[in-house]
């Protein structure tokens, strides 16, 4: 079954990481509105190499909306149009016929271009290795049970254990700051009590190793929040400044 | 070739017991003189790298994505089992036992799934200790919900998105071991091969994703954590990269293949809308614990849902079934909706779908309940189909999603090559001829936290902490076939994309070797996938270059050994004359349709042992012994 959308695109072509790259426009015919975004991408690069032209790579993997992997930049806006999902989620019916679509990399310096619109986000895995874990060897855990946990607490926890790391919080700041990010993963382990030992340790060490990699500061615009497929709140990064603070007042990195 | 499980002896509850003890150890001191590859970091790599990392152990990971984090687990919805009976509803390790061996007909090994349900209790225990956040009641303590297949509620869960906490929850460890620098994290790193030495392995070769470079890797263990090739059928449920290059090329090198067709064909996720579809999804069979499934009972009747009285509906599994009802497990399930659908009763545009029910459970527990338990599910049903599930029933239709298949491997995990294990998907070990729901997530982080760092400290004891390097000249071998590879894929540039293959592959797959299977079919489908391949040989077309991220290149080397792969799954469906679990024969049923096994002649496991290209693989047969559960015909009624 194919559709009758007709549709130019404007894709960002970039050969490496060390090239120039620019907007190249084509035009892609009988695109169906059941299709996700990935899929007309898909269509238009089985033409392309049937044309012996070289298809566009771009990051992709569960295409369901968790593996983060995805990561265009739609008409200006991470993930495109739509709120509260990623790109492969998104579906055609959301354009209409005769629309020009432009589509870019994440921009960020902390994310450089590894070719067309795959970026390179290892900054975030450094990051999580700072401190993003609670440090318990495997065969040291007590029973499962042996510490309640609040429902609320756990359920906020768990609302912040959602990020999937996708950058589009980076991508829509302005100032390319990976704060959401960072008070996402400091969250979660900070509302458990399993987190509680490591606690300030690890907000200063995955703070600090953010600024190293070249992120922007955070100036509350409040648009990552907006862009985030997981919808990650704001009140994350006031629970990190405030986890950040305390750290600060009482470190003993001093 | 002697397949020796190495089964312990002893009664079945103390063999893991004893078994560990009698293991070697490697000396504290001499730990961090072997080195380890891990190649995926799923649940079972990710688990298995921190956990051989905490001991002391040098490891290398490796994963083809940009991160571990995003390993296909992170996929997984809804939950974990394990034998921790909190809800003292009767649960016990060895219920979890014979659940999972009477869940998979039969074809499993006894002795690994009874400790596999052991340390199912341990991995919940590590797990919250990580920082997973399960779901709580309000007393503080941790959910549980029941799942396909089992009567007792034992399935622990993070909302529809276990799989990525657990995950995240093993990345933590790795991410911990990669800062302390006992781990080497190779990301955007493809394996294409395994290399021996003196007919052991050594180390792998990998293609740098971004560069293209080919690189050689030693270790004194390799160990396959690469998950399962549900891929082979085109449309699955499973992530777009997941593949059998890894399982397969050791294949080629040795190591026996395990039931390859044994595949698992899930009952509920969201039916096809068209033939641009790149993927199918799944849609948590939890959601069989609250919603209804049904058909219309007259053929044809294509009024909307709501049309239809109650009178004129078939609830079939509930009917049918009437002890565990929408509870069944999945292979039942599936073919039930695959028959109301062959009897003219599927509903939807395509007729190739059932409905699946959540008005009652609404009207009995209201819609915040429900939005809380299955939210998630329901807003990605949503958003695929632009239907509302809240207001009209869901429409399912049965998906290709877990391979219980994989490479052969021992009670230690390791696979006829010595040196070389499996674990997770990526083996065949504990699931039968069908698994259970809610058992992979429990069996790849088993296999990575609690068996693995056991016996294959017991293997590097043996072999001892000599040094180990990629200068052998079998590195430079492996370098330059798998350069040759790639240079005969690129020079093909005939006027077929890799996509076309691949959805070709699938169809006949899916069709002659997918939820019913014939001699007559499956015959047909060997002819078919032989003149595939040769097509595929003379004219593929994968344009640009070995040395830069090309795409089209890694797709072409996964679809070249998908292909490889179907053949011998057919031959493996064809040599296995009964039915079993997802393996249904239409020549061999009940006179009620259900699977018949034969316990006589077909209680083994199948192991496929390469013998070059072009030739025809030898079967080996390990036979099953069931000393605790009594064969019966399974019974779900
Ligand atoms: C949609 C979905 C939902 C599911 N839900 C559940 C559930 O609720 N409960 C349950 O128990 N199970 C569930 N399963 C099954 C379960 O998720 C998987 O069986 C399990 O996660 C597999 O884990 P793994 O570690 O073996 O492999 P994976 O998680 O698939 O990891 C494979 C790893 O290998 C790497 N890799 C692969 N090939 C190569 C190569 N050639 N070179 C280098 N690296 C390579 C990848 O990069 C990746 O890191 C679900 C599966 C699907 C598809
Ligand atoms: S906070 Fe949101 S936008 Fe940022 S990485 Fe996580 S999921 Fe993506
Ligand atoms: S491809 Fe996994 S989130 Fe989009």
């Amino acid at each position: 079954m194919s559709g009758n959308m007709n549709l130019t695109l404007k894709v960002w072509r970039q050969k490496d990481g060390k090239s120039q790259g620019k907007i190249v426009d084509y035009q892609v015919k009988g695109i169906s509105p059941d299709m996700s975004f990935l899929e007309m991408f898909d269509v238009l690069n089985e033409d392309l190499i049937k044309k012996g032209e070289t298809p566009i790579s771009f990051d992709h993997d569960c295409r369901e909306g968790i593996c983060g992997m995805c990561s265009m930049h739609i008409n200006g806006r991470p993930h495109g149009p739509k709120t509260g999902i990623t790109t492969c989620q998104l579906h055609m019916r959301s354009f209409k016929d005769g629309d020009t679509i432009v589509v870019e990399p994440w921009r960020a310096s902390a994310f450089p271009v590894v070719k067309d619109l795959v970026v390179d986000r290892s900054a975030f895995d450094r990051i999580i290795q700072a401190g993003g874990y609670i440090s318990v060897n495997t065969g040291e855990a007590p029973d499962a049970n042996a510490i309640p946990i609040p429902k609320k607490y756990a359920d906020e926890a768990f609302d912040a254990a959602t990020c999937i790391g996708c950058g589009a919080c980076v991508a829509a700041c302005k100032n390319a700051s990976a704060m959401l990010f960072v008070s996402a993963k400091v969250s979660q382990l900070a509302l458990l009590p399993q987190g509680d030992a490591e606690r300030k340790q690890r907000v200063e060490s995955m703070v600090d190793q953010m600024n190293e990699e070249g992120f922007g500061a955070c100036t509350n615009t409040g648009a990552c929040s907006a862009e985030c497929p997981k919808e990650i709140s704001q009140v994350n990064i006031a629970r990190l400044n405030r986890e950040y603070i305390s750290a600060k007042l009482t470190s003993d990195n001093i | 070739m002697i397949l020796d499980s190495k089964i312990p002896d002893g009664p079945i509850a103390e063999k893991w017991g004893k078994h560990k003890f009698n293991l070697k150890l490697v000396n504290p001191a001499n730990k961090r003189k072997y080195e380890i590859i891990v190649v995926g970091t799923g649940l079972a790599g990710a688990s298995a790298a921190a956990s051989l990392a905490e001991l002391g152990y040098k490891v290398k990971a490796f994963c083809f994505q940009d991160s571990p984090r995003r390993a296909h687990s992170i996929a997984a919805q809804g939950g974990i089992n394990a034998a921790k009976n909190y809800r003292n509803d009767g649960d016990s390790v060895y219920r979890l036992f014979y659940d999972t061996v009477k869940g998979g007909d039969y074809r499993a090994r006894e002795a690994n799934v009874y400790r596999l349900a052991e340390v199912s209790r341990n991995i919940i225990d590590q797990c919250v200790a990580q920082g997973v956040p399960f779901a709580r009641e309000y007393g503080g303590y941790l959910d549980n919900r029941s799942f396909g297949g089992s009567q007792v509620s034992r399935t622990f869960y993070a909302r529809g998105q276990t799989g990525q906490q657990l995950l995240l929850g093993a990345y933590s460890a790795l991410s911990r071991q990669i800062a302390e620098g006992n781990v080497t994290m190779f990301t955007r790193s493809e394996m294409l091969d395994l290399v021996m030495v003196d007919g052991v392995a050594q180390g792998i070769v990998t293609r740098n994703l971004v560069t293209g470079a080919i690189e050689s890797h030693a270790a004194h263990a390799v160990l396959l954590c690469t998950g399962g090739y549900g891929n082979v059928f085109y449309l699955s449920t499973n992530a777009q990269g997941s593949n059998v290059t890894a399982a397969w090329r050791a294949h080629k090198k040795g190591a026996l293949f395990a039931n390859p067709c044994f595949t698992q064909i899930h009952p509920t996720c969201i039916p096809v809308s068209g033939d641009h579809q790149s993927k199918l999804t799944l849609m948590s069979e939890s959601l069989r614990n609250d919603g209804r499934v049904w058909v219309p009972k007259n053929e044809g009747d294509k009024r909307s849902p709501e049309l239809i009285p109650e009178e004129e509906r078939d609830y079939f599994l509930e009917r049918k079934y009437p002890s565990f009802g929408n509870l069944v497990p999945r292979d039942v399930a599936s073919r039930n909706a695959k028959e109301m659908c062959d009897a003219n009763k599927g509903v939807g545009a395509s007729g190739l779908a059932v409905y699946l029910d959540f008005s009652d459970s609404v009207k009995r527990n209201g819609e915040p309940w429900v939005k809380e338990k299955y939210g998630n599910l329901f807003d990605m049903y949503a958003q695929i189909t632009g239907e509302n599930p809240y207001k009209s029933p869901m429409r399912i239709y049965p998906a290709v999603h877990y391979t219980m298949g994989g490479l052969w491997v021992d009670y230690n995990l390791m696979t006829t090559i010595k040196g070389l294990y499996a674990l997770g998907e990526c083996n065949f070990s504990d699931h039968g001829a069908n698994r259970l729901g809610a058992s992979a997530l429990m069996q790849g982080l088993a296999d990575g936290y609690f068996v693995i760092p056991y016996t294959v400290g017991d293997y590097l004891a043996t072999i001892g902490p000599k040094p180990i390097n990629a200068s052998h000249p079998a590195f430079k071998q492996a370098e330059e076939d798998a350069k040759a590879y790639v240079n005969k894929l690129l020079s093909i540039n005939g006027n077929q994309t890799v996509t076309h293959y691949h959805r070709e592959l699938g169809k006949i797959i899916w069709e002659y070797c997918g939820m019913a299977r014939s001699s007559e079919g499956l015959n047909k489908a060997k002819g078919m996938i032989q003149s595939l391949k040769a097509d595929f040989w003379s004219n593929v077309k994968v344009l640009g270059e070995g040395e830069e991220l090309n795409q089209s290149l890694e797709k072409a080397g996964r679809v070249a050994d998908f292909i490889e792969l179907g053949e011998l799954m057919i031959d493996d469906a064809l040599a296995r004359n009964e039915s079993c679990g997802g393996h249904f024969r239409v020549e061999y049923q009940t006179e009620e349709g259900e699977a018949l096994r034969n316990d006589d002649d077909y209680a083994y496991v199948a192991a496929w042992e390469f013998k070059g290209d072009g030739q025809a693989e030898q079967l080996h047969k390990e036979k099953l012994v069931f000393e605790n559960v009594k064969l019966t015909q399974r019974s779900y009624k």
